[in-house]
């Protein structure tokens, strides 16, 4: 009776998750779409609570409300541009808890197996249910106990290393210790002989043995992945952390937390191809780190970067009708777009054009533009998607390129031997006019020189980019 | 190092070659300045105002020769002027090499360098001090001005209670600097532009500038490609001359305004406005010929004046537009000297380092220590970068297309035919071992994958860092494991259910309040 309540509940629980995920098609349902998520976590809970195999109430509730509180305070303190680091760490949660989760299983399966019929059929909970498993089952349960905590210990300390990426605590360049993917490969082949001795034996040492390789897997696969690629790895680490929940959800027996595991991994999977796509590359070549081989010298770029002050941008925007603006990682590093917003408003005021360009590679987080844009209150109605605007640049007076290089990087269309040849760049050059609000005269993250800032008609606008916008707003009238 | 302005002697030049503000910018580079007396007056720059920006100001040209290491010059130099070089001086100004030998070897006797502003080579990085685009640009505004004062009419159209105007039509003949800017000055006084060059590939400049570009219909093969030599126009081939000037021939009686701008390098400009073409014109038309100096686009230019033809046309024929704009051109040359000596000046500690090994620098020297070093080797780096023939899109038919989508529809059908197949099959497999229990949280969780492709792809791209912390937290979903066993087993159990427990709360709390928190900010306009 109990059981068959709790499981409508989870059905309830997976429509509304559904919906929830679904709901995000739109910016206005989607601020309906989180209450549904919220509501059918609750009523999980709520549900799994007052089920069958639970008990420890108090413990329950005081973690919840704990966990709960820390979430919350981080939730409110956290800034827009810090993002794609809380993303990270959140997903480096989920994966720890995913292999504590398969621990238990494991430490229960042996607890039961050694104990006789009589105490078997008194136990209660959790245990009850493994006890009432087959054999043919058992082994299955194995596999997936030993799949569920492999994941989340590759999503562990592959979130832990994302995050302290994104966050600067370590170096964002891709790095391998000697030995490069064989090192993968071996632990990854290690992990199979340990599974399959596992399934022998049931021996906590292969488990443990697994666990360590997996940490491994996880720690040096990111480390090989550069900074640009991160949209990428941050997705991915989504999808596992879906995976992850799934693994756990099938050696639980729990359909809700397959269903969600499910919907999880295939939404981060999906984002992952969605991000591989708009750098015209394979998933497999981001995973394997670094930008593949190029294939011949690059395009030597001629001409020299004329440098721009505030006084000959201010006065060229007073002039233009139509204003593209494309930001990138570099006006989240500046933490300017606030003085973007209020630039926008000026201009929109005196009766111009303007929108904005975002690449779906800007940032270091699939949307991270869009929330940052958000945040400083900049209408999304003319906030544009790439494939939206890349048309009417020739129509435009002047393009403001803002933090941004290998995503308007003309060398992608001009140079086939250009390591990001072919990727879907912004095609801003084609503006009358274009300004490029930079640090200095370096490279993008993937290093590659960017002939944009050597054409005729662009004007780079040195200096931090909020300062430089906060210099140029005065004399916009 | 001490630079030296020099007044102009030759006739009706009244431009300056150093202004009080490139003064200021040469003190920046360790230099100190002086100038002749009274050498900015006819530009409008005072002997005060230059004084006044630290320039020492000496009476006599003889005096600035003396006391100067470095001469700057608008014009090239008289042969009086060339005589009074002495050794190991430099001369910065306009030269024509290759016109005036002579007084190449004057200064290789004396021993003086000389850098020529007129070879400075052109390419990008030589742009800001590329003296003859400067003065191209201001021929060019400054031909349009002229144009306006002779011509009886308004540039732009305009419908008066007094009646209507129509607007002039002005047709530019070659779209260098200075048609660009004829271009863009008739432009923006609202009359109708066409304008023509022998470069094809210049029609896009032109467009953008506003102007329409005058096509003639040719066989792509007997296009000349004029972009091999460095910027300007090769002569053009007797088919190519005898189709653009009966395109000129047609276009003759329209206009009002013709300004000729075409000049090939070291020869005499070539005769595109021909007598009958001017006679076609109708009475009040101008010509403005900017090739005057040499030779003349129109066979009727008289260099240095103003005639009118027989039927009432008006041919300029000046050859000074740059010193009709005196204040300006000084200004903008000026700059394009302090260019150039920012250039031998690398260290800005006022020492001059003429470094032979820049391109630039090895380009505009024509003369150097007893040495004629014009002309120059061809620099380094291509001028313009020859263009890639574009490959051609193939226009395909309505049966050819028709073909490729049903090959790309049988592809995707097989494609998913396959994967259908070999996912059932493997799946039926996998049914055969596995347990009945085992199968029923298959099929749940290959449904929901399915389930969860076909909601992600419509989620709109800007909501996907919501959409990332809203999986976030419902991946969460997790603690329902935890909780399941929290109670059961031994105390090694529920600490880690507890620690999961408390792991997911953060995460389930932190998600949805962080998407809430983001979603609200998206707002419309």
């Amino acid at each position: 009776m109990e059981y068959g309540f709790t499981t409508a509940a989870y059905v309830v629980a997976a429509v509304l998750f559904i919906q929830s995920l679904g709901g995000l098609s739109g910016q206005e349902s989607a601020k309906r779409a989180v209450w549904y998520g919220i509501f059918g976590m609750a009523l999980a809970i709520a549900a799994t609570l007052y089920g069958p195999g639970s008990s420890n109430w108090l413990i329950s509730l005081v973690m919840i409300a704990a966990g709960g509180a820390i979430g919350w305070y981080v939730a409110q303190k956290v800034q827009m541009t810090e993002m794609p680091q809380l993303v990270a760490a959140m997903h480096s949660l989920v994966g720890l808890a995913a292999v504590f989760i398969g621990y238990n299983t494991h430490i229960e399966m042996v607890r039961v197996a050694g104990l006789d019929e009589a105490a078997r059929a008194a136990l209660e909970g959790f245990a009850a249910v493994i006890a009432h498993k087959a054999p043919v089952e058992l082994s299955i349960l194995r596999v997936e106990t030993f799949l569920g905590v492999f994941i989340g210990a590759v999503t562990f300390t592959g979130s832990v290393i994302a995050f302290g990426k994104l966050a600067g605590k370590v170096d964002g360049k891709a790095k391998k210790l000697p030995g490069g993917h064989l090192l993968n490969a071996t632990a990854a082949i290690v992990s199979l002989v340990l599974l399959v001795v596992y399934l022998q034996s049931g021996s906590t040492l292969a488990l443990l043995g697994m666990t360590v390789a997996a940490l491994f897997i996880g720690y040096h696969l990111i480390m090989g992945i550069g900074g640009a690629d991160m949209p990428v790895v941050v997705s991915m680490l989504n999808s596992y952390s879906g995976w992850a929940a799934a693994a756990i959800g099938f050696s639980l027996s729990n359909d809700l937390l397959i269903v969600v595991g499910a919907l999880v991994g295939s939404s981060g999977a999906i984002l992952s191809y969605i991000m591989c796509k708009a750098m015209n590359r394979s998933f497999v070549s981001v995973i394997l780190g670094g930008f593949g081989g190029t294939t011949g010298p690059a395009m030597e770029v001629t001409g020299e970067q004329i440098a721009i002050d505030a006084e000959g941008v201010a006065a060229a925007l007073n002039e233009a009708d139509s204003i593209i603006i494309i930001p990138g990682y570099g006006m989240a590093v500046a933490q300017a777009q606030q003085s973007v917003s209020e630039l926008t408003r000026k201009l929109r005021a005196a009766g111009k054009t303007v929108r904005f360009a975002i690449h779906p590679v800007a940032g270091r987080l699939p949307g991270h533009m869009n929330v940052l844009l958000a945040e400083a209150k900049v209408p999304y109605d003319i906030v544009m998607e790439m494939d939206e605007i890349n048309d009417d640049f020739p129509t435009t007076d002047v393009a403001i390129v803002i933090g941004s290089n290998d995503i308007v990087n003309p060398a992608a269309q001009e140079d086939p031997n250009s390591p990001i040849a072919g990727m879907p760049v912004l095609e801003c050059w084609k503006a009358k006019q274009v300004f490029v609000s930079k640090r200095g005269q370096g490279t993008g993250y993937s290093g590659i020189e960017n002939p944009l800032f050597y054409k005729e008609n662009t004007r780079m606008f040195y200096g931090d980019a909020k300062k430089s916008l906060d210099a140029l707003l005065p004399m916009i009238d | 190092m001490k630079i030296g302005a020099l007044s102009e002697i030759f006739v009706g030049e009244n431009r300056v070659a150093m202004t009080p503000d490139s003064a200021l910018q040469l003190v920046k580079l360790g230099h100190t300045c002086v100038i002749q007396a009274g050498a900015g007056a006819k530009a409008g720059f005072s002997d005060a105002l230059y004084a006044a920006a630290g320039v020492e100001v000496l009476a006599t040209a003889a005096d600035v020769v003396a006391a100067a290491d470095v001469l700057v010059k608008v014009r090239g130099p008289e042969v009086a002027e060339a005589q009074a070089l002495r050794d190991g001086q430099t001369l910065i100004s306009m030269f024509w090499p290759a016109q005036n030998p002579e007084l190449l070897e004057i200064v290789k006797e004396r021993g003086a360098t000389v850098v020529a502003m007129d070879m400075v080579p052109r390419i990008s990085r030589a742009q800001k001090m590329d003296a003859l685009s400067s003065m191209a640009n201001i021929a060019g505004y400054r031909a349009v001005i002229e144009a306006g004062s002779n011509f009886g009419r308004f540039f732009t159209g305009q419908v008066t209670a007094a009646g209507k105007v129509p607007p002039a039509k002005v047709l530019v003949v070659g779209a260098g600097v200075a048609g660009l800017a004829a271009i863009g000055t008739s432009v923006s006084l609202g009359a109708i532009v066409h304008a023509f060059d022998v470069r094809p590939e210049v029609a896009e400049q032109i467009e953008s500038m506003g102007a329409s570009f005058v096509y003639l219909e040719f066989d792509a093969s007997e296009l000349p490609d004029g972009a091999a030599t460095g910027g300007y126009a090769a002569p053009s081939s007797p088919a190519f001359a005898a189709k653009q000037l009966a395109k000129f021939r047609e276009l003759a009686p329209e206009m009002d305004i013709v300004i000729t701008t075409a000049l090939i390098p070291g020869r005499p400009a070539p005769k595109l406005w021909t007598a009958d073409m001017v006679a076609a014109m109708k009475p009040g038309s101008v010509v403005v010929d900017l090739a005057a100096e040499r030779g003349g686009n129109c066979d009727l230019t008289v260099m240095d004046q103003k005639i009118v033809s027989d039927n009432g046309v008006t041919i300029v024929g000046y050859t000074d537009f740059p010193s009709r704009m005196a204040a300006q051109a000084s200004t903008l040359y000026s700059t394009n000297i302090r260019h150039m000596l920012t250039d031998l000046t690398p260290k800005k500690d006022g020492v001059i380092d003429h470094n032979m090994g820049d391109d630039v620098i090895r380009g505009a020297t024509v003369a150097k220590a007893h040495e004629i070093t014009f002309p120059p080797p061809p620099p380094k780096i291509a001028a313009i970068a020859v263009q890639k023939p574009k490959e051609k899109v193939k226009e395909l038919t309505p049966e050819e297309k028709r073909a490729a989508e049903v090959a790309a529809f049988k592809l995707a059908t097989r494609n998913q035919v396959g994967m259908l197949v070999i996912g059932g099959g493997l799946i039926m497999l996998a049914g055969l071992y596995a347990p009945a229990a085992f199968m029923s949280h298959l099929i749940v969780f290959v449904l929901s994958v399915y389930v969860g492709v076909q909601v992600i792809w419509n989620v709109s791209h800007s909501l996907h860092t919501p959409l990332m912390a809203v999986t976030n937290a419902i991946s969460s979903i997790i603690i329902l494991g935890a909780l399941m066993q929290i109670g059961s087993g031994n105390w090694l159990v529920v600490i880690l259910g507890a620690l999961s427990v408390f792991m997911a709360g953060i995460n389930i709390f932190g998600g949805f309040m962080v998407t809430r928190r983001m979603l609200a900010m998206f707002q419309k306009s």
